[in-house]
Formats: C-alpha cells, sequence, structure tokens
C-alpha cells in the first residue's frame, strides 16, 4: 500500500494542452512505483482565469468539481481535497461541506492567505468537525514575499497548528524548494504533534531525509510526490535503505490512514 | 553498465551533506548499481585556487578504480595549462571549470582560451548550471547560475570542443540545443540529474525531440540522491538500447 498525500490533476480549463496527457502520465507512473491511491488537489484554473494561488471562487468550484469527476472516474485510484481561497469565508466553508459530502477526503490551502491568519481558524474549525486533514502550502523558510502567492512558512503553519492542536496538518512538499532545516526545527521541537511532514517536492537532497526522520520522527512523516514523480519514488527507494518494514509502512500509508477519514483507503 | 557522470566528494560549504567520504561514496555506488563515477573534489570549487583539491582527487582515484578524476581548472590562474596536462596524463575523463564559483565571466578571454586548450587536449569540459535550487541556497551563496548563453558561446568559440553541461533544466538544454547550429549541438551533452520525469515529463520529452544521443547519466550525489537518476529511467518508456546509451555509451561517445 502506498499513498501519495500530494498529488495535482489538471482540467480542460486550465492553460495546459496536454492536461490529459499530464494526467495519464501521472496515473501511469503511478502504477510503475506502485501508488495505491492518488490523494489530489487542483488549484482552480491553474491561472487561466484567475490566478493559481488566488482562485476565484468560481474557479475553485470548477476546479474541485472537475477533480469530484476524476475521482469518481477513477475511484479506486483517486481521492480529492477540497481546494478553498480563505479570503472568501463564506464560499470556503461551503465548498468544504460540498467537497467533503462528494466525497473528498481533505482540504488544501494554497497560498491565498497567511497561514496563521485568523481567516483560516474557521477551516480549521471545520476540518475538526469533520475530521479532515488540511494540506498548507509552504514554502520552507519565506524571506521575502514571492510574486504570484501569499506563501506561508513553517512557523506561521505551527501557529495555526497550535491554536488548533486536535486537526491534522500536512506541511506540504519538504523538498519543494527553499530551506528544508529552517521547516524541520519549526516542527521537530514536540509542541506540534499534529504537523505532518509531507516528503515531496523536486528536491532530493542527500542529507534531507535522514533530518526529517531525526528532527520530526517516522510517526508523522507522509510520502507524496507533487509535480516530479521522479523524485518522489527516488526518496522511497532512499528511504527504505534507512527504515525498518514497520517504519517505512508508516511512512508508505499508515501515518496517512491515521489522519484522513476512515474508509478513505480501500485497505483501511 | 551505468557511468555516473557527475559526482562528487568532499564536503560541501553550505550545508551538512551526509556520505561525503570515498568509502561513502563507494557504498552509495553499490546500492544503486554505478560501476564508475566521475569525481570532483567539491570544497575546491570554493577555493580561490581550486587546483589545491586536484592532488587528493588524484591520490584519492588512484585507489579505487571506480572513481574516475575530474579535476578542476581556473583558467584565471598562471600556469593553468599545466592542469589541463597533468589532467591528460592523468587519463581524467574531462576537465571541470564552473566560471562563476571562479569569479570568472562565464564566456569571457579566459574560459575562451580554456575551451580551446581542452579542445586541443581533446578533454571534454564539465561545466554545472548550478549545483543546489536557488530557492534553497544560504543566504550568503549568491553565485550566479550559468547562464544558456554562456554555453552557446563557448560552443561556438571553438570547432573542437566537446562540453557537458550537468544540472540543465528542460528550458535551459531546449534554449541551447535549439539555439546552436546542429553540428555545434552534436558536441554538446547533458546529464539527467536536473530533468523533470512524470508526470511533466521533461525527459521523455527531450530525448524526443532533442536525441537519446545527447544524455548521459549524471546523478549530482552525494548533494542529491543517486536514486533518483535510476528512477527517472525507469519511469522512461525507452528501449534497453536508448537505456543502455544514457548509462554508458554516450559518455563513451563524449570522450572518444
Amino acid at each position: 500500500m502506498l499513498v501519495d498525500v500530494h498529488a495535482h490533476f489538471y482540467h480542460q480549463r486550465t492553460p495546459r494542452a496536454d492536461w490529459r496527457e499530464r494526467n495519464e502520465s501521472r496515473l501511469a507512473a503511478g502504477g510503475r512505483i506502485g501508488i495505491s491511491v492518488h490523494v489530489a488537489s487542483i488549484l482552480g484554473s491553474f491561472g487561466l482565469t484567475s490566478p493559481t494561488y488566488f482562485p476565484s471562487p468560481r474557479d475553485v468550484t470548477a476546479g474541485n468539481d472537475a477533480l469530484l469527476a476524476l475521482q469518481r472516474a477513477h475511484p479506486d485510484r483517486i481521492r480529492g481535497y477540497v481546494c478553498v481561497n480563505p479570503n472568501y469565508s463564506a464560499h470556503a466553508r461551503a465548498e468544504i461541506v460540498r467537497g467533503l459530502d462528494a466525497g473528498m477526503i481533505g482540504i488544501k490551502l494554497a497560498a491565498s492567505r497567511r497561514a496563521d491568519d485568523p481567516l483560516l481558524d474557521p477551516i480549521a474549525a471545520l476540518a475538526l468537525e469533520r475530521r479532515v486533514p488540511v494540506l498548507q502550502h509552504i514554502w520552507q523558510h519565506r524571506r521575502r514575499d514571492w510574486p504570484g502567492q501569499e506563501a506561508s512558512d513553517a512557523s506561521e503553519l505551527c501557529t495555526l497548528a497550535r491554536r488548533h492542536p486536535d486537526v491534522a496538518f500536512i506541511l506540504a512538499h519538504i523538498g519543494g524548494g527553499g530551506d528544508w532545516l529552517h521547516s524541520l526545527h519549526a516542527t521537530g521541537g514536540g509542541d506540534v504533534p499534529n504537523v505532518y511532514v509531507d516528503l515531496s517536492g523536486s528536491g532530493a537532497d542527500g542529507g534531507m531525509l535522514e533530518a526529517c526522520i531525526e528532527s520530526v520522527g517516522v510517526n508523522r512523516l507522509l510520502w507524496g510526490s507533487d509535480i516530479t514523480m521522479d523524485t518522489g519514488w527516488a526518496k522511497l527507494r532512499y528511504l527504505e535503505t534507512l527504515l525498518s518494514k514497520d517504519d517505512m509502512a508508516l511512512v508508505r500509508w499508515k501515518n496517512a490512514a491515521r489522519i484522513f477519514p476512515p474508509g478513505a483507503f480501500p485497505t483501511d | 553498465m551505468r557511468i555516473d557522470c557527475n559526482a562528487f566528494l568532499g564536503a560541501y560549504p553550505w550545508r551538512k551533506v551526509p556520505g561525503t567520504s570515498p568509502d561513502a561514496l563507494v557504498q552509495a555506488l553499490e546500492r544503486t548499481k554505478i560501476d564508475v563515477a566521475w569525481v570532483t573534489h567539491l570544497p575546491s570549487l570554493f577555493w580561490r585556487d581550486p587546483t589545491e583539491g586536484n592532488a587528493w582527487l588524484y591520490e584519492t582515484t588512484r585507489k579505487e578504480k571506480r572513481f574516475k578524476p575530474v579535476p578542476t581548472v581556473h583558467p584565471g590562474l598562471a600556469q593553468w595549462e599545466q592542469v589541463v596536462a597533468d589532467a591528460a596524463n592523468a587519463g581524467a575523463p574531462a576537465l571541470r571549470c564552473d566560471p562563476l564559483y571562479l569569479g570568472l565571466e562565464p564566456a569571457g578571454g579566459e574560459m575562451r582560451v580554456l575551451t580551446a586548450a581542452c579542445a586541443a587536449a581533446r578533454m571534454p569540459l564539465v561545466l554545472a548550471v548550478r549545483l543546489e535550487d536557488g530557492r534553497q541556497r544560504h543566504p550568503n551563496d549568491h553565485v550566479p547560475e550559468l547562464p544558456a548563453a554562456a554555453v552557446r558561446a563557448l560552443i561556438r568559440s571553438d570547432a573542437d570542443v566537446r562540453l557537458l553541461v550537468t544540472h540543465a533544466d528542460r528550458a535551459f538544454i531546449e534554449e541551447v540545443h535549439f539555439g546552436s547550429t546542429p553540428e555545434e549541438a552534436r558536441r554538446i551533452w547533458w546529464d539527467i540529474c536536473w530533468i523533470w520525469g512524470p508526470p511533466e515529463d521533461h525527459l521523455a520529452t527531450l530525448l524526443d525531440t532533442i536525441g537519446s544521443e545527447r544524455f548521459v547519466f549524471g546523478t549530482g550525489q552525494p548533494l542529491r540522491l543517486p536514486e533518483n537518476g535510476i528512477a527517472k529511467l525507469d519511469l522512461l518508456d525507452v528501449s534497453p538500447d536508448k537505456r543502455e546509451a544514457i548509462e554508458s555509451t554516450n559518455v563513451r561517445e563524449l570522450v572518444s
């Protein structure tokens, strides 16, 4: 069993003319890697009619609809996060209820609003109510604002996590660029046991996985790929040389099964 | 046969990296079934005279048959021509010069003279576009990335030079390849360590548009996990012949 907790799919209303090929490629590569379930999100129109990280409510809904359609088309392999823009609070809450009622299993927050902003509190409250995890896009040690996103770093996510200790938060793509050591210091202190680290991202740095295991521990690591499945597979292969079979099972799927709703994955 | 033409020995100054010793690299090669590694002494890339690491590199590679030395040359220092001669005498498969790490104009006079000398010595010249993701570099690590224009300028500067460019992504490779004549492009080889696999499929696209004969297996280890290069190949739909070419045959063409 292998759960990819950080996947993306595309749809027709995005700038990608090759959206079908990219979706097919993910599923085909997933077959080779042995991915049982892709837990995915769609960030609105990915820039076609509103910015990727600041999606309009209309695009949020369209993206979630597209993902629900994919989930219906591949019920054995695709599960969805409801993506929302917290700046539109009422829409975000309604969209979360709609998506979860339709079978989605988590909430995706990209970079529309800083993670420690009070606007995220009602979303976290809803995550608690529905017992679903929140995947938060993270810029590992954001030293400045980057164009096109109001990115958060691990310190800000941890602030939110302390306010909502019973909600599981997933710190996105530790290998996705930026100073991952900063994030591991922020999450590894023991006061935020509800923050999980997703191993996805194009970075496959020597030493990164050892640091993850040392700082956070195997009980809070989740395997994922994001948009580079080759680096995801590389990290999985290397982890197998570092961890016991039982610990690998935690990273591959058991930690995910613990924080996603019961029945989210086939063997639950 | 699998040859890693992009590997390092020694510590990295900007962060803690495990597995930088010769013994650790041998273990990594065994783990990933890599038969040969072209290695450069990593710390000396950051020294004022990077050639001061070459003696250690030669000594170390003489002790381990799987290592092939890729010494560093600084064309702005006196007697750099001797470094080229030493490399040839030592049987080095290539020379490395990362001009921006040395404070040189990437396609300036020194680099052009070095390019000509490498061509005359029938020695490929290795250049890295980057060593780390620009988003994660140490705040004091300000060395710019190698510009694609420099690679185009260097390949044009001498009709016989052969370049191996490592850590380049799809956009960089396409810009240089299609910004060069077919004859120029045939003298450039690219390692696969920074090219994305699925679902974006940059590597598969480049093998189709540029040709598998231009690509060689390189990992950037120990800064990056060597498993990544193998995972990329395992995710490709390529014939065994093409895979073998990327893993070893194309490198032999580069050094022939």
